[in-house]
């Protein structure tokens, strides 16, 4: 693959992390370097594991709703849903139509924070500073108006099992409403001029970082990883759910498998995710947000699962329950466990600095891993 | 392999792929396990294998022809059966939510089945977790080692009978 590879004899063992900038949280990387080269790259997991599954079976169902966005904090809505979706489908509860709207609007939008977030992250990662304030500046005007439904700013606790906490006020549909105008003028001129076309951009991830379309699925990769591999896989189409089937919007999905893919996948997830916003917002009807729940749920011994699709890719939950109080098994499986453990057979034979580039194009959130 | 494009012949072909397992074991005397379709509105899967050990490489096989993605393995403990259930979950990429169970069950004394990393390398972290949170072994497994507790811990914290 290179000539300069031959000339190093003695291989030695880069240790990057678990405290390091660009490993986003405490991951641990263990590489095998030649040089410059990556011979073997091998994450190292657990430094944030909290053993989730286990606290999920010594309390109620709802008393595990909180610690759901405590894995995936930066789409922690998703979390939150995912986890409605399966005790609702064990217990049977059907959801009223408001709060499927609401919960499709407050989802969206955190998936923007979410992406914007990645992107300035990235950039940072690449050497790029100014980038950060741009995308901070568009998500605190997200976190403002998640804010005033859910009462927090990161780690929201806002749906319930038949519905969600709080409804919606006009200011927060007018607040949105012009969020997604202001972002829409933005994203031409200041994400996608300033940073997009950018030369030192391409030169950094263009062709850097390929992932196959086969690679994708033998090693269970979802979400925009699968998607810039020309994988047509989005949970909110594939296994359609809440009322996504009746909100018209695309799925990116590009062919080449490099992070330019991913990064290009994520950009235009945030105008399709605008996107449905605006059609949820004109079609959001009157009505209760709350199914009748009854306090104690106890459903019925059996097993489900559920997918949801969060901006990292496709979250599931098995639910094994045996008519009980307490969930008796509750699995989380979490997009970024699968799409990480395709980076050492990726990394190797890439310069280090490429293989740091391809780690941020994962988009890697640390605790949802380890969970 | 051809993939299969509609939902219905697919779910016919698996059923009579699966059930062929079956009958290369019928001489070995044994109960021979079942396939049960599923509703997806309520169970969110849309058929059920039940497999032998044993069987489970050549089942996760003829689902890896039919361009199927493993998406997670759950390991479950049933204390008072004496026995460990684990549900593997495939999902078609093209068939829009088709998703295929595989389920074995095994005795909670000695567990241990084959690995499917050879298979599916997506296989490798989920198996490593399993036996991290039950210590249940897979044979053949390239690295089987602790994934997310301390290298050092000596419980299995999904067991029934840990308290933490």
């Amino acid at each position: 693959m290179n000539l300069a590879r031959q000339h190093y004899e003695e291989t030695f063992v880069l240790n990057l992390g678990p405290q390091h900038p660009a490993t986003h949280g405490v991951l641990r990387v263990k590489v095998t370097m030649d040089g410059e080269y990556v011979i073997k790259a091998e994450p190292v997991l657990g430094y944030i594991h909290r053993m989730h599954e286990k606290i999920a079976e010594q309390g109620s169902f709802a008393q595990f709703m909180p610690y759901t966005a405590r894995m995936d904090y930066l789409h922690a809505l998703a979390f939150n849903h995912g986890y409605c979706l399966a005790v609702e489908r064990a217990a049977g509860i059907e959801v009223p139509e408001r709060a499927e709207y609401i919960r499709v609007i407050t989802v969206e939008l955190n998936r923007v924070a979410s992406h914007l977030l990645w992107w300035a992250a990235f950039l940072l990662d690449l050497g790029g500073f100014t980038p950060l304030l741009y995308a901070f500046d568009d998500r605190e005007k997200v976190v403002d108006l998640l804010e005033r439904v859910t009462g927090s700013r990161l780690t929201y606790c806002y749906f319930r099992f038949g519905g969600v906490c709080h409804d919606v006020d006009e200011e927060f549909i007018t607040g949105t409403r012009a969020f997604i105008e202001r972002l829409r003028k933005r994203l031409p001129t200041m994400y996608h001029s300033l940073v997009t076309g950018n030369i030192i951009l391409i030169k950094r991830i263009k062709d850097i970082g390929f992932i196959s379309r086969e690679q994708c699925r033998r090693y269970g990769a979802s979400g925009p990883v699968a998607r810039g591999s020309g994988i047509d896989f989005d949970v909110r189409r594939h296994e359609p759910y809440s009322v996504y089937p009746e909100l018209e919007f695309d799925v990116p999905v590009y062919p080449e498998g490099d992070s330019m893919a991913r990064y290009m996948v994520r950009m235009d997830e945030i105008e399709q995710s605008l996107r449905i916003i605006e059609q949820a917002l004109d079609k959001l009807p009157d009505g209760p947000i709350m199914a009748k729940v009854p306090r104690n749920l106890k459903p019925e011994a059996g097993s489900c699962y559920a997918a949801v699709e969060t901006a990292r890719g496709s979250l599931g939950h098995r639910l094994i329950c045996d008519g009980g109080a307490k969930p008796y098994r509750l699995k989380l499986r979490s997009p970024t466990f699968s799409n990480l453990s395709l980076y050492g057979e990726v990394a190797e034979g890439m310069m280090i600095a490429d293989a740091l580039a391809f780690l941020g194009s994962l988009d890697l959130v640390i605790p949802e891993i380890d969970r | 392999m051809e993939h299969i494009q509609d939902i219905q012949e697919l779910q016919a072909s698996l059923i009579s792929l699966f059930s062929a397992l079956d009958d290369e074991a019928a001489g070995e005397n044994v109960t021979s396990p079942a396939t049960i379709s599923l509703d997806h509105v309520r169970s969110g899967a849309n058929l059920e294998r039940l497999c032998r050990p044993e069987q489970l490489p050549a089942a996760a096989g003829i689902l890896d022809d039919q361009s199927f993605m493993l998406e997670s393995i759950t390991g479950v403990d049933r204390l008072e059966q004496q026995e460990f259930e684990l549900w593997y979950d495939f999902i078609h990429t093209g068939i829009p939510g088709y998703r295929v169970v595989l389920r074995c069950t095994l005795p909670r004394e000695e567990a241990e089945l084959p690995s499917l990393c050879a298979l599916y390398p997506a296989a490798n972290w989920h198996e490593r977790e399993v036996f991290d949170f039950f210590g249940i072994r897979f044979a053949d497994h390239p690295d089987l080692t602790r994934i997310l507790l301390p290298e050092d811990a000596d419980f299995y914290p999904l067991r029934k009978d840990y308290t933490p």
